[in-house]
């Protein structure tokens, strides 16, 4: 999915350099991996106080038709996911599947009061814009920000740092998953309440051109610094996110990858409006009898870490699945991984070893997210 | 006086008593991989030929190996590194070393770079 063309700059570009970060390319874009303060004083910045991220490769789509419930007709045929009950503001997890169950991508949407508001995957938003208009409803339009930046503000600290910023916003009332057009430092934005990392924080959308200045802004509140590419994988991976392209792709379904949570009741299998998505012969099934292969979360009591690609084997030696992801998790100490096992390996507390330059380290099955999520789902 | 020589690979050797040369990774190199979390060592005894992965370096990001300078055994290992592996990070000339070796082909030395040349390689 990379080009060959060279990375493109976001709108932070100048300021990320200013702050000596070590720059990277990644989706397409060139973007901070970290700075001076390096990964894991990042990483743990962002569990203690709050970072604020460039994820402007990301991409953000509008999807406009006649009314909202056209709109959610629309998107509820290519996403698996109850979206018509959505109310103005609110905003639910997603992914757009494909004839076979796979995943295209994975995204989220919100209501954005006359329109939806979708923010997919850097690597592959291309593909999925001409997928999106080629399959949309044709009532329905879909309209690209290209030149948007999106920086997500996350951490314990994160609400108190915009509150300061947006002193007009009931931020007590603003709970996790809902998004509001608000003013930050008096620029226009579009924030949801979510993010990538586990932690509370804010996810804001806003004009290119006013980008700079907003996070010059959000990086002069108390306790804010900035952090890169590097803490946002150790932190999603704490919290038991999938990174789409390593940890899911078009040939493992949602189910597989334990995201069956995210099929609402309405969309399942005598639900209101079930099934009608692409995919939905082998999702749907997989939903009521497992699917033979699960996503699992590993933890290692030695420190040495296991990563993409590890093959993992049971008790007696026999292969049964491969890691996708895994570092050392800063937050714990410990080797931490997802990895696809076979469904007689799955179950918590299974002891299992992952194969380490011909080594076995031994790894247990753990209830995903290896950190406690920390979102703000009001007083 | 203290003779360091370098590999083109970022790793270094020095010269200590008796034919004993100490072996690391450069400033350069621990800054490239970032934050070093995990360090496999070599059983002691082993041999290595010149270029051989004789150590495993993880990063929070990816792991990464130290090949080895000079051919030679490995007389001891940096202990301190499996509890503290950010030595690599904070002190890699010193407290961060990896291995102490009794170079089997002293010779392999005149194709590694001085101090000068490695400077002049880095600004390459």
């Amino acid at each position: 999915m990379t080009t060959s063309a060279s990375p493109r700059p976001t709108p932070l570009r100048a300021l990320h350099v200013e702050r000596g970060a070590r720059l990277t390319e990644f989706a397409g874009y060139e973007l901070p991996v970290h700075y001076p303060a390096g990964i894991l004083k990042e990483h743990q910045h962002t569990r203690e106080a709050a970072s604020l991220f460039d994820c402007s490769h990301m991409g953000q789509v509008a999807i406009r038709g006649p009314d909202m419930a056209t709109v959610w007709s629309a998107l509820e045929a290519l996403v698996p996911a109850d979206l018509a009950s959505l109310a103005p503001g609110q905003q639910r997890y997603g992914f757009l599947t494909n004839e076979t169950g796979g995943v295209r991508d994975d995204l989220m949407l919100v209501h954005a009061g006359d329109h939806a508001l979708l923010v997919v995957n850097g690597a592959v938003k291309a593909d999925d814009i001409a997928y999106l208009r080629a399959a949309l409803d044709p009532r329905c339009a879909l309209e690209e920000h290209p030149t948007h930046a999106l920086l997500a503000l996350q951490g314990p600290s994160a609400a108190a740092a915009l509150a300061g910023l947006a002193p007009d916003v009931d931020f007590a009332a603003w709970t996790f998953m809902q998004g509001r057009a608000l003013a930050i430092s008096g620029i226009a934005c579009y924030a949801t309440r979510s993010g990538y990392t586990g932690e509370d924080g804010f996810e804001i959308m806003v004009p290119g051109e006013h980008a700079e200045r907003l996070a010059r802004a959000l990086l002069a509140a108390p306790d804010v610094a900035p952090a890169g590419l590097g803490a946002r994988d150790t932190l999603r991976l704490e919290a038991g996110l999938r990174l789409y392209g390593q940890d899911m792709d078009t040939t493992t379904t949602p189910i597989e990858a334990g995201l069956g949570w995210a099929i609402g009741a309405a969309r399942r299998r005598r639900g209101a409006r079930a099934g009608g998505f692409p995919g939905a012969a082998v999702i749907l099934p997989q939903l009521d009898t497992g699917a033979a292969r699960r996503m699992v979360g590993l933890v290692g009591s030695e420190r040495t870490p296991v990563r993409h690609g590890t093959t993992i084997a049971n008790g007696a030696g026999e292969v049964c699945g491969e890691a996708t992801s895994g570092t050392l998790a800063p937050s714990l100490g410990q080797p931490v991984a997802l990895a696809y096992v076979t469904a007689a390996c799955a179950a918590p507390g299974t002891a299992l070893v992952a194969k380490v330059r011909g080594r076995d380290v031994p790894m247990t099955v753990t209830k995903l997210p290896f950190v406690p999520t920390r979102y703000y789902r009001g007083a | 006086m203290t003779v360091m020589r370098y590999t083109k690979d970022h790793e270094w050797v020095r010269e200590e008593a008796d034919g004993i040369w100490t072996v690391g990774i450069t400033h350069f190199a621990q800054e490239q991989l970032g934050d070093i979390v995990y360090v496999e060592l070599p059983a002691i005894g082993r041999r290595f030929g010149q270029g051989e992965d004789a150590c495993v370096i993880e990063s929070v990001k990816a792991a990464a190996e130290l090949k080895q300078p000079l051919s030679g055994e490995v007389l001891a290992t940096n202990d301190a590194l499996a509890e503290h592996p950010e030595l690599v990070n904070s002190d890699p000339c010193g407290a961060g070393w990896f291995l102490k070796i009794k170079p089997s082909a002293p010779a392999e030395l005149d194709a590694l770079m001085d101090e000068a040349t490695y400077q002049t390689y880095l600004a390459g």
